[in-house]
């Protein structure tokens, strides 16, 4: 952690492909080998990040794009977002799955942030995927609340995935070595070709102001059961005096 | 800030005056122009334009421009015509906030046929509800809600919106933060004013093993999403007057992208909700076999109490998902919770540790969960619990 702008310090930290992320990537080579099309794997992050995308790779992702650059560091979710989608602006996409959230800001907030600033709609949480027959639309089963909706949408579109969407296949040999030949490209910030304020930890609306371990409540009352019946009434007695009871 | 047309690359589709619900835009020959007077900067034409002729182009504001900004906001969630209990719990921690700030609470509702729910609001103390009530808003859609919010926070200025982290909450809460390019923390767990009278949002981060303060001291307004559960609902106060404003917000079809074909519920007959429930009794890996869930079903039917289960046992299929308590679970606050063979691990306590009271009964005296346990004891669920149920029956049938 850095004390001074509360970020992280990814620096040599291993990276890897995050389970919702996985889902994700294993949701677009699946839609790929039933529909055809290609899959480009994107993520922005610190130069570790590229064992993700190989792996991404491994498992059947045809090209990868790696936005990294010291100016990228910092980005909170909106920065993040924009840098994403300054890239995947440039490109041609039907669909754009990203994982439901990361398992350490897990915020959720990027998937919908960059459909808007891509112009496109957003079904957030989805745990199935089918596309029309005649390839124009998508139907998914979006995770609500209460259980599930059932919600369509015109191409192109943005999702995020989530727990139940498939299960991510290990990657094989061959797909491993194979992943090392597949186009790898490197974006910096020169060939993003954005204002350097607007990315990063300079262009991030939301600062962390301090970090702290969470507040440790203490226990109260601990007995042993020696006799499980004297133990029982004493909770009993105990709850009932609380008025829990 | 401001608002760029370009009219060479503008087609003259006419989708734009249509979106605006400000009247600042009117068809000028074959294209269109723009009253900068009227125009709020709310977004909604630049997201229908489907050759991108309109740009708005969003900066960091100054102190001036944010003394502008004034009042707590709450965009109060309703399911299927029902008020979400996380509404009544924004509303009790935004009346705080906006009573330190000395300033108005505005609870917002968007929905069909809700209006129903504005008193309830007033009573748990909002000054003013801001009700959006129209057919297409029955189901919630990412496009119809962020078109109706945007359109009211930005003709209104509110210094702070707080959102239920719910799933639509975290659906819609990021789209509004990024088409006004806004700062958003994501679901807190705390909120403060502090000096500056800035908004302080505390949440979790990395598993719940670090704590982190957020502020967004650029952008107006400040906006978080909430954990449910974790702040709880104040008394309502029958007494307390305040204003109800009905807002027509014009959403034409079009503007709509995605449409619900159909909505499931997943709720187990005759399985009560943990997020509802006064009481939990909740299973962790000690409970050995789903057979032996019949123990606590036993004690949990006496208590009228919802049937829980840590992760693993929800992963191993002998409960559904919806009785999940933790961190990628639900949160739940009851007033009891009574916790069966659970080791008490950070992503656990996570979603449990704002409860009353919490009983634990585990054989490892040396369980993380008796640290924040009322009443623990340390023995095997096998032998304790037929001990318990056989005196909690002996208490109510004495009753
Ligand atoms: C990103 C992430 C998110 C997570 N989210 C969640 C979440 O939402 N909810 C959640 O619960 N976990 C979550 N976890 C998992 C969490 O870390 C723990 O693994 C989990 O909570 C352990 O469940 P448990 O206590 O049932 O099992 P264990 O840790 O195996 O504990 C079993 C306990 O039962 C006791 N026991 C065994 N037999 C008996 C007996 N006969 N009588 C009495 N006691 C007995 C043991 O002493 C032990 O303490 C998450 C983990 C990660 C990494």
């Amino acid at each position: 952690m850095n004390e001074e702008t509360g970020t992280l310090i990814r620096d040599g930290v291993p990276s890897i492909l995050n389970p919702f992320d996985e889902l994700a990537v294993e949701a677009a080579i699946q839609l790929k080998e039933k529909h055809g099309g290609e899959v480009t794997i994107v993520t922005m992050g610190p130069p570790q990040a590229k064992d993700a995308l190989l792996k991404a790779l491994a498992m059947g992702g045809d090209k990868a794009v790696h936005l990294t650059d010291r100016a990228f560091a910092g980005a909170d979710t909106w920065a993040t977002a924009l840098t994403l989608a300054e890239y995947i602006k440039t490109m041609e996409f039907d669909l754009v799955i990203c994982g439901k959230q990361a398992i350490d800001g897990d915020t959720a907030q990027v998937g919908p942030e960059l459909a808007e600033l891509l112009s496109v709609p957003q079904i957030c949480y989805v745990r199935k995927i089918d596309i029309s027959e005649d390839g124009k639309q998508v139907i998914t089963h979006r995770e609500t609340d209460e259980g599930y909706e059932v919600v369509r949408a015109k191409l192109p579109v943005l999702l995020t995935a989530t727990k139940g969407l498939n299960e991510p296949r290990l990657p094989n040999i061959m797909g491993i070595m194979k992943a090392k030949q597949k186009p790898f490209e490197e974006v910096n910030i020169e060939k993003l070709g954005t204002d350097p304020d607007r990315l990063g930890l300079k262009g991030s609306p939301t600062q962390v102001r301090k970090v702290f371990p969470p507040e440790k409540k203490k226990g109260g009352i601990k007995i042993d059961a020696e006799n499980p019946a004297a133990a029982a009434k004493q909770l009993v007695e105990f709850l009932t005096k609380k008025g829990a009871i | 800030m401001g608002l760029l047309y370009d009219r060479d690359t503008c087609t003259g589709c006419m989708l734009c005056p249509k979106a605006c619900n400000f009247d600042a835009i009117e068809k000028d020959g074959d294209k269109v122009k723009f009253d900068l007077d009227k125009c709020v900067l709310c977004g909604s034409c630049e997201e229908v334009c489907p050759v991108d002729a309109i740009k708005i182009e969003r900066k960091k504001i100054d102190s001036a421009e944010i003394a502008k900004y004034k009042d707590v906001w709450t965009f109060c969630e309703t399911s299927d015509g029902r008020l979400r209990s996380v509404a009544l719990e924004l509303v009790t921690k935004g009346r705080e906030l906006a009573d330190t700030l000395g300033e108005k609470l505005t609870a917002v509702l968007i929905g069909n046929n809700i209006e129903n729910h504005a008193q309830t609001l007033i009573h748990h103390g909002a000054d003013r509800v801001l009700v959006v009530d129209a057919k297409i808003f029955a189901d919630y859609t990412t496009d119809a809600y962020t078109i109706a919010m945007t359109s009211l926070i930005a003709s209104r200025k509110p210094s702070v919106v707080l959102y239920g982290a719910t799933n639509n909450g975290r659906d819609l809460a990021p789209r509004i933060a990024a088409r006004l390019g806004l700062g958003l923390t994501a679901d807190c767990t705390g909120l403060e004013i502090d000096e500056a009278r800035q908004l302080i949002q505390t949440r979790p981060a990395f598993g719940g093993n670090i704590m982190a303060e957020i502020i967004s001291p650029y952008t107006r307004p400040q906006m978080a999403t909430v954990r449910p559960n974790v702040f709880k609902p104040g008394e309502p106060d029958s007494s307390r007057p305040g204003e109800i404003e009905k807002v027509n917000i014009e959403v034409s079809p079009v503007q709509v992208r995605t449409r619900v074909l159909e909505k499931v519920s997943e709720a187990v007959e005759g399985m009560k909700s943990v997020e509802e429930a006064d009481v939990i009794v909740c299973s962790g890996r000690g409970i050995k076999d789903p057979a032996n869930l019949e123990l606590p079903k036993q004690l949990a039917k006496l208590l009228d109490a919802a049937i829980g289960g840590s992760r693993p046992i929800v992963d191993l299929g002998w409960l559904p998902p919806s009785q999940q308590v933790g961190q990628s679970g639900r949160t739940v606050c009851p007033k009891l919770y009574i916790a069966l063979g659970i080791s008490g691990q950070i992503q656990h306590l996570a979603g449990m540790s704002s409860s009353d009271f919490v009983v634990a009964i585990n054989k490892d005296p040396d369980a993380p969960i008796f640290s924040v346990a009322d009443f623990g004891i340390v023995g095997d669920i096998f032998t304790v619990l037929p001990e318990v149920i056989a005196e909690v029956k002996r208490v109510l049938d004495s009753r």
